[in-house]
């Protein structure tokens, strides 16, 4: 009980690491869903040139473990004369990774709507990406909003990675705890009931999204 | 006999023209050479077994499908190639598309909007009309086919006949100069198809030109100005209804109606009670 009372004296400390940690995240998965509904656009797409290069990417990042992509893009990438700070390369490498996958999800549920709808679209006049965003990605995030609330679950713990890259995150702040405090299992089961918290919150605005769905099926 | 149309180039230019269209899915030909005028005002039923081309010939009209030879005007202007003999990139074709009302076989309402805003998407995005001017013609248009309590509803709690009412509403909002219907009521259950073809009677009497793939012979009769009876991919025989039906001058005709006859399950005029035994 005593460990506990240590974790909260730092509290300041936990509570930055969290505020971070719901930065990163929320900064990533809006990056990575407006990128990877771009990126499905080009996967359903019919120029088979960016298709196989975009499938390709996709392909090569569902095969990289998170935590080495991010080591090749904060430490690997200076070779190459590209010098990223820590955030940067955490958010860059948390945005593109998971960007891959949502891509795929998004095109998995592409493939699911019925085509009749979107030919309809394009019927009443709608084309590009006016067509993509007012007739086929709404019922697209309908359909697949659970899908996508556990990819943005996943890169919520992906992020804590990111404390190798001495990003100031959670895992971060509750690690610097317990080395200073010696005070392992406190420090880090208070960190994971708040990451718990925070799949709390995404799968309540998941509900609340398949809420709108249900009333439109 | 058939009347002449009017000659075009005195004022009367047919508002839609197809002329030697060709249309193949690999080495399937599926359109072959045909040519269409439909002026303003007129019904045309296309009429022909399934697989005869219909849909696909309306599909190639408003370019859905792009035809391999061939062209289609609309009020004179060339669809889907621009006037200097380029195909036409998407702004040009969306807007002819929003000139042209297209209503399904499977309704294809938007399933993520209301029914107002299915009727307002295109008038208002596409067309980019003032939203107020748009909302209170869609509120119209609601009322005109019946569903006007059924605004704020879902597609998808809808019966077929409802949604394919809202189908036609959401057409005709962007005030089209023709209408193209595909089979509007083949995806209905029987008790539904008529609701949905007295709102197409009333556009007919109201003077709006359409054309119609439908398999309802009935309508077709009724509400047509002419038949034109696909098969194979051809038009084998175009008629005023009241001769199509009656005295059909090709054998092929002939017999499709003749099949239609007999698969109908629409009770005969008989004057003798139905017996069971």
């Amino acid at each position: 009980m005593h460990d506990f009372v240590v974790v909260w004296s730092e509290r300041a400390l936990l509570l930055r690491g969290l505020g971070n940690t719901i930065l990163l995240s929320l900064a990533a998965s809006v990056a990575a869903f407006a990128l990877g509904a771009l990126v499905a656009l080009v996967l359903m797409s019919s120029k088979s040139v960016y298709r196989r290069l975009f499938a390709g990417f996709v392909d090569a990042m569902r095969c990289v473990p998170f935590l080495l992509f991010a080591y090749i893009v904060y430490y690997g990438l200076p070779s190459f004369g590209l010098n990223l700070d820590n955030w940067s390369a955490g958010l860059a490498a948390l945005t593109i990774y998971n960007t891959a996958y949502l891509a795929e999800i998004l095109r998995g549920a592409w493939l699911a709507q019925p085509v009749d709808p979107i030919d309809a679209g394009y019927a009443f006049g709608f084309t590009g990406l006016g067509h993509f965003r007012r007739i086929v990605l709404p019922p697209l995030l309908l359909s697949a909003a659970p899908v996508v609330g556990n990819q943005i679950i996943q890169i919520v713990k992906d992020s804590a990675f990111l404390t190798v890259i001495a990003l100031p995150e959670l895992t971060h702040a509750a690690s610097s705890i317990q080395s200073r405090h010696y005070v392992p299992f406190a420090a880090f089961i208070t960190a994971v009931l708040l990451y718990w918290t925070l799949c709390l919150v995404i799968e309540a605005c998941v509900a609340s999204i398949g809420r709108l769905a249900e009333a439109r099926r | 006999m058939n009347l002449p149309p009017p000659a075009a180039g005195n004022g009367h230019r047919p508002v839609l023209t197809v002329a030697a269209l060709s249309k193949a899915f690999g080495c399937l030909c599926v359109l072959e050479n045909i040519n269409l005028q439909v002026h303003r005002g007129e019904t045309i039923c296309l009429l022909g077994p399934s697989g005869s081309g219909k849909s696909t010939l309306l599909r190639c009209i408003n370019w859905l499908e792009k035809p391999d030879s061939g062209q289609v005007y609309l009020n004179g202007e060339r669809i889907g190639v621009t006037t200097g003999g380029v195909l036409m990139g998407d702004r040009d074709l969306s807007a002819i598309r929003t000139r042209i009302g297209m209503v399904f076989q499977h309704f294809a309402l938007w399933p993520h909007l209301s029914v107002l805003q299915n009727v307002m998407a295109a008038p208002v995005y596409v067309q980019r009309r003032p939203k107020a001017q748009v909302r209170a013609e869609a509120e119209g248009l609601l009322a005109s086919v019946g569903l006007s309590d059924k605004r704020d509803t879902f597609p998808a709690k809808l019966s077929g006949g409802q949604k394919q009412r809202v189908g036609i509403a959401r057409a005709l909002a962007m005030r089209p100069e023709l209408l193209l219907f595909d089979e509007p009521t083949s995806a209905l259950d029987p008790e539904l198809v008529g609701e949905v073809l007295v709102v197409i009677r009333k556009l007919a009497r109201d003077g709006m030109t359409m054309v119609v793939v439908t398999h309802e012979m009935d309508f077709a009769r009724e509400a047509a100005s002419r038949i034109v009876f696909l098969d194979r991919g051809r038009v084998v025989e175009t008629a005023r209804p009241d001769k199509f039906f009656v005295a059909p001058a090709t054998e092929r005709a002939r017999q499709f109606l003749q099949r239609y006859e007999s698969n109908s399950t629409r009770p005969t005029s008989s004057d003798r009670p139905q017996s069971f035994p």
